[in-house]
Order: structure tokens, then C-alpha cells, then sequence
């Protein structure tokens, strides 16, 4: 397997607000210190929540802000020292998809325009084939050819998504940064574009940095797991593995409180008292330890450092080695019952006539 | 639990008239019935007439465009009959919503102390300084810290979560007898949605209101109602107790939003999918409005509208092919 990114100590500060002189008085510790790698054709799923810093990282790794310190190597090459010329070869091997699917796609272009832009960017495709190359594109995320002269707000939201994964694909990137790409979807949507997903990503053996707040979405389709917490990585590991025994307190109370589709399920649900703490004045020590029910004194004045253990699972916790069994921490659904998974397989045409998540005739005829 | 029920929808239906001339069939023949301290989970995808629905409970269409019939009996009232001066009286008193966006559901130019506080004057009159003080203790039992100095802070000062808690410190301040929590969770993070939820039970718990919960997410569902109502394209598709929802759905459409959530206890290639797309509700379709997505359709589902039947005891589907275990046994 080779390394396709590698991230080091990365650091992000935001000015916050500034002197009547233009100096900076706040700053928000967006991302302190982050440190990960990505192998090709794998996805590395960022988790936490909302101002933990998770989107911040996928925008410096892709050179979107420039980062205050620490170091990013992609496919070899030294990112941070890249050139303009450079760098806009970089921005062909990495893609992002974002969230809102309406708000990412230009209203007053046709898809057709839409995809035709990176290839001529980049100029990848000479200008006669064009045209074929989107049409191919078009077939990879199950739309039709024919769509390429309609306009986004003829299309529904997950008909956009895949607009937004097609212009992503266009020119055959190595790694796409997903942020939050299904959480404004629907659930029977919201499928449909994760199997895309990870249908693209067997074929075209692509690198996703998996951004979302949806922990079982996060299980279902990613390989390794960084759980953030204030702008730092507080554990790692491969995503079986965290499922199975999370180490972190703040990842067990992350994990304990997923809703599952089953009532009167099995949990034990850690729920944390108090507010997240500002970005702007994290707490001293170990940035949980104000939240955290495991708290003793060392935590308030020393920063626990990110150790992995002989698997590869590191967990920044003084006390890790303390803390009480995991088991039946993450809430267990308990699957369907024979009959039910018969018929949810029935649902989807049965086993052997497995239906593509892509290339479907669905949605032929938005509106 | 009495026996006659709180509140009881009897075939409403809903159309919206668009400036167009088009006509809208938002929702159709919808009936639904709450008992006092149970929890109704409505479920449906975006457009299939839930957040209607509550809206019509609570008075909130716009009268030009709405045409509304049926009835909704809520306490003694017919709520489609009642005059609006006696509806504002009913609501935020004894019908109480909370809504979904808590970021644009206060007023930014108010402290949240001075918008608990005119609820509670407008329905419950009193002192002012009575109803401050009420407003401190609601704000305490929604676990906001230190209350006292929080009610003289403006919205803006807030996380999201404690807005969505200071809302339904707002829904509760007089005691509803229904409280509708239109997607109470979506906006908000699994640790806060875990405070959220806990909060709702303790809540009705303490109270004994009937809560109508309206969400996409079936985890939720499963978290905290004791009956479900399946909604597809403006109709009541299902509607179950909870255990029997999530044990033996028997709609189609059931089935396939259950197949397409990832599970937690294993780990599946594939998630099921629900091909095609919503009709357009200008002009429904004549036969089962699901028919044309639906992988176990007939002739005979296209040909007339299906009636929602009862499969077993509280079970009710509009699918024809129910019970659904014969497909596959």
C-alpha cells in the first residue's frame, strides 16, 4: 500500500478579532497540531462535532487556506512549497465535494458547462472530444447524457450531488475531500449516493478524506477513523477497530449516543454535561478533560499526547490504560430479523440481481 | 393512557393554490390520533406532507393558498372551525411547537428571557416579576446553567444547542397539553441530540403531554415515540407501534428506508436503495402513489388507490401486498 497523503502537525489560527491597530487580540484555534495519513484508495473519515475543526483541515489539505505551521506531502511532493504552476496541477489530483449541493453548482451554467470547465482548465481532453468525455462522466454517476443541456435547479437534490461527484471526477483526481455530502440528503438519497461513492471509489482505486458528523454513515464506509475534538486528533484507528472498543472518553461518548433504527435498543448512552468549550480559550490541559467523567488532575495541566499502541489504534488520554471496558459502549441495532433482511433483499432485487448504486435509469426525467 | 384521544385528525387533506393556477395536493385523507402522554413518531422524506400536516394543527397556513378539509379535534375543539382569536389563545398554552431551526425560530432583538416571559403573560397574565421568575425555573428544568444570568441574554449569545433548549423552555411555559417538535434534532450534533432527546422523555414524563414528533431519521423514531406514522407523498403509508415499525414493516416504502440506513452491527456492500422519484404532486398518480418506485408493484397497484388497511391489531398499511412476510416465504 502506498502513502497517497501525509499530514504533520498541521496548525490553523484564526484572528478573531483585532485591535483598533490591526492587531490580533483572539485567535480561534481552528486545527492545533494535527497529524494523519491517507493511503491511495482508502478513506480516512474526520469526526467530531461542529467547530472541532474537521472541515478546517480538509480546506488546508487541500492548499484552500494556507496553514500557520506543520507540513503536507501528497504523492511525494512537498505541498506547502509548491509553486502557483504546481499547485494547480496538485489541484487535479485533489477534489472536494461540499455539503449543499444547490449552493455548490454554478445556477447559470448547464451541467454540460459545468463539467466542460476542468477539462478545458486543465486541458485535459482536446476540445472536440469534450463533449463524449462529459457524456461519459454523466454515465460514471447515473446520469444521462442527454441532462448535459439542463440547468442545476432542473435536477433534485441527490441528482445535484452526483452533478457535484461527476465535476469532481472530471479530471481523474487521486483524493476527493467529501464534506458532509449526504447530510442534506434524504434517506433513500442518501444511499443511493454512498454506494455511488464507493462503487467510484473501487473502480477508479480513489483516496477519500470522508468529513461528517453521522457516525454510522462514518462506519459504513470508511476504512480508518480521526476522532476530533478542538482542533485536535484524539483518536485513531482503523474503523472496526474504534466501533469495537472506543478508547477515548470523548469517542465513547460520541459512539454511545448514535440513534439506532431499533426501539428499546441495548446502550448505555454517556451523555456529556456542559458545553462544548470556545475555540477561542480551549481549556488548559487536555482539552476534554471540562467534559470529561473520567477527569483527574493531571488532565487539567498537562496535554495528553496522540500514542498509538502495536495495532496502530493511538488515543491522546492520560488515562487510557484505566478507563473501564468498552464493551457495549456503541449502542447495538441488533440487525433485521431473517424475514425482514429477506425482504429488504427482495427490496433491492435480491442478491444476484444486485442493482449498480450508478448506473441506474433513475431519475431520467427531473421535474 | 384514556381512552379517548387527545387529538384526532379525521381525513384531512390539504392543497396548496399556486399563483400558477396549479394545484398542489399536499396532504390527502390523513388521519391520525395521539392519546394523552404518548409519543406519535410522523416520518417521511422532504415534500411528503408532514411538516404540512403540523402546521395545519397548529393554524399556520396561509389561509389565501391552504385549502384545508376534515377535521381536527383537539380538546373540546374543532381546530379547522375554531375562530383565530380563540387558536391564539390555544397556542404556546395548550398547543405548543418547537420548530427545527433554532437559529431563526427567536427573535434576535430580544432577550430570551423577554420572549418566555410574553408567553407566559399573554396566556397566563400575572406579575411580571412572577413570570420571570417562572421563566428562570423553565430555563433550569431544559438544564441551561446558571438560568439567573442566561434569561438576560440575547439569542445571538447562545450555541445551538441551548437555542433549541431555550425553545422548549418557550414550548413548555404553560404547561401544552400537545407539544409538536418539528425536527427538534436534525440541526444538531449526536452528543447534543442525546441531551435533546433525554430532555423530551424526562419532559413528558414529568408532564404527561402528548408529543407528535416529525423527523427523517428513523433512529430517532426508534428512540423515543411509541407509535409511528410512515408518510409517502401527502398519505399515511403506515402506521404501527414501534416495536412492530421496525420489527416487520409491512409497506414497501418501509422497507426500503429501513434497507437504506448503514447499520451499526454489520457491515453491508450495499445499502438499499429506493429507485425513481417522488410524483409530481400536481397531478397524483391514480393507482398507489408508491407504484412506481415500488420493486413488488401489480397491475393492480396502478389501477386504484390502495385503502389503508389494518394487517394486524394497530397495524395498519395501504399496500395490497401486505402482509408483506408472504413475498419472500
Amino acid at each position: 500500500m502506498t502513502t497517497l497523503l501525509e499530514v504533520n502537525g498541521l496548525v490553523k489560527h484564526f484572528v478573531a478579532e483585532r485591535s483598533l491597530f490591526g492587531r490580533a487580540l483572539a485567535h480561534v484555534k481552528a486545527v492545533d497540531g494535527v497529524s494523519f495519513s491517507l493511503d491511495a484508495g482508502k478513506t480516512l473519515a474526520l469526526v467530531g462535532e461542529s467547530g472541532c475543526g474537521k472541515s478546517t483541515v480538509s480546506r488546508l489539505v487541500l492548499r484552500l487556506i494556507e496553514p500557520d505551521a506543520g507540513a503536507i506531502r501528497f504523492d511525494g511532493r512537498a505541498l506547502l512549497s509548491l509553486d502557483a504552476d504546481a499547485l494547480r496541477k496538485f489541484r487535479r489530483e485533489a477534489q472536494i465535494i461540499f455539503q449543499d449541493p444547490y449552493a455548490s453548482l454554478n445556477p447559470r451554467m448547464t451541467v454540460g458547462q459545468i463539467l466542460t470547465e476542468p477539462l478545458a482548465l486543465h486541458d485535459l481532453v482536446p476540445p472536440v472530444q469534450r463533449a463524449e468525455r462529459v457524456a461519459e462522466i454523466l454515465r460514471l454517476v447515473g446520469l444521462e447524457p442527454r441532462l448535459a443541456r439542463r440547468y442545476p435547479h432542473e435536477f433534485s437534490g441527490g441528482q445535484r450531488q452526483r452533478i457535484a461527484i461527476a465535476r469532481a471526477l472530471a479530471v481523474e483526481p487521486k483524493l476527493i475531500i467529501c464534506d458532509e455530502p449526504v447530510s442534506a440528503l434524504d434517506v433513500s438519497i442518501r444511499s443511493q449516493i454512498l454506494n455511488l461513492l464507493r462503487e467510484l471509489q473501487d473502480r477508479l482505486g480513489l483516496a477519500y478524506i470522508f468529513v461528517s458528523h453521522d457516525l454510522a454513515v462514518v462506519k459504513h464506509i470508511a476504512d480508518r477513523v480521526a476522532v476530533m475534538n478542538l482542533g485536535q486528533i484524539v483518536e485513531e484507528a482503523d474503523a472496526g477497530d474504534l466501533f469495537a472498543t472506543p478508547r477515548h472518553p470523548y469517542s465513547r461518548a460520541l459512539l454511545s449516543a448514535i440513534p439506532v433504527p431499533k426501539p428499546r435498543a441495548k446502550r448505555s448512552r454517556i451523555v456529556l454535561q456542559g458545553e462544548i468549550p470556545s475555540a477561542l480559550n480551549p481549556p488548559r490541559g487536555c482539552r476534554f478533560h471540562t467534559r470529561c467523567p473520567y477527569v483527574i488532575e493531571r488532565c487539567r495541566s498537562e496535554m495528553p499526547q496522540l500514542v498509538p499502541d502495536g495495532i496502530g489504534h493511538a488515543t491522546a488520554c492520560h488515562r487510557t490504560s484505566e478507563l473501564p471496558s468498552s464493551a457495549a459502549i456503541v449502542p447495538s441495532d441488533g440487525g433485521f430479523s431473517p424475514i425482514l433482511e429477506k425482504l429488504v433483499a427482495a427490496f433491492s432485487g435480491g442478491p444476484e440481481a444486485a442493482r449498480g448504486s450508478g448506473v441506474s435509469p433513475l431519475g431520467t426525467d427531473p421535474g | 393512557m384514556s381512552t379517548s384521544p387527545l387529538i384526532e385528525i379525521k381525513d384531512l387533506r390539504i392543497r396548496f393554490h399556486g399563483d400558477d393556477g396549479r394545484i398542489t395536493h399536499a396532504v390527502d385523507s390523513v388521519d391520525l390520533s395521539v392519546a394523552n402522554g404518548a409519543t406519535l413518531g410522523l416520518v417521511g422524506e422532504s415534500g411528503c406532507g408532514k411538516s404540512v400536516t403540523s402546521l395545519a394543527i397548529m393554524g399556520l397556513l396561509p389561509k389565501q393558498s391552504a385549502e384545508i378539509s376534515g377535521a381536527i379535534r383537539f380538546d373540546g375543539f374543532d381546530l379547522l372551525q375554531t375562530p383565530d382569536q380563540t387558536l391564539r389563545d390555544l397556542r404556546g398554552n395548550r398547543l405548543a411547537m418547537i420548530f427545527q431551526e433554532p437559529m431563526t425560530s427567536l427573535n434576535p432583538s430580544f432577550t430570551i428571557g423577554d420572549q418566555i416571559i410574553e408567553t407566559i403573560l399573554r396566556h397566563r397574565g400575572g406579575s411580571r416579576k412572577g413570570a420571570r421568575e417562572r421563566a428562570i425555573e423553565l430555563l433550569r428544568r431544559v438544564h441551561i446553567p446558571s438560568p439567573e444570568r442566561r434569561i438576560d441574554e440575547y439569542p445571538h449569545k447562545l450555541s445551538g444547542g441551548m437555542r433549541q433548549r431555550v425553545m422548549i423552555a418557550m414550548a413548555l411555559a404553560c404547561d401544552p397539553r400537545l407539544l409538536i417538535a418539528d425536527e427538534p434534532t436534525t440541526a444538531l450534533d449526536v452528543t447534543l441530540q442525546a441531551q435533546i432527546l433525554e430532555l423530551m422523555r424526562e419532559l413528558k414524563a414529568a408532564s404527561g403531554a402528548a408529543i407528535i414528533l416529525i423527523t427523517h431519521d428513523l433512529g430517532v423514531v426508534a428512540e423515543v415515540c411509541d407509535e409511528v406514522a410512515v408518510m409517502y407523498a401527502g398519505e399515511i403509508v403506515e402506521r404501527a407501534p414501534v416495536d412492530e415499525l421496525f420489527s416487520m414493516p409491512q409497506h414497501p416504502y418501509t422497507v426500503g428506508l429501513l434497507g437504506s440506513i448503514p447499520r451499526l452491527d454489520h457491515r453491508t456492500e450495499q445499502l438499499a436503495t429506493i429507485e425513481g422519484m417522488v410524483p409530481n404532486m400536481a397531478q397524483p398518480p391514480a393507482g398507489c402513489r408508491f407504484a412506481a418506485r415500488c420493486p413488488f408493484v401489480l397491475d393492480a397497484c396502478t389501477t386504484a388507490p390502495p385503502p389503508l388497511v389494518e394487517i394486524s391489531p394497530g397495524h395498519l398499511s395501504r399496500c395490497i401486498r401486505a402482509p408483506l412476510e408472504l413475498l419472500v416465504s
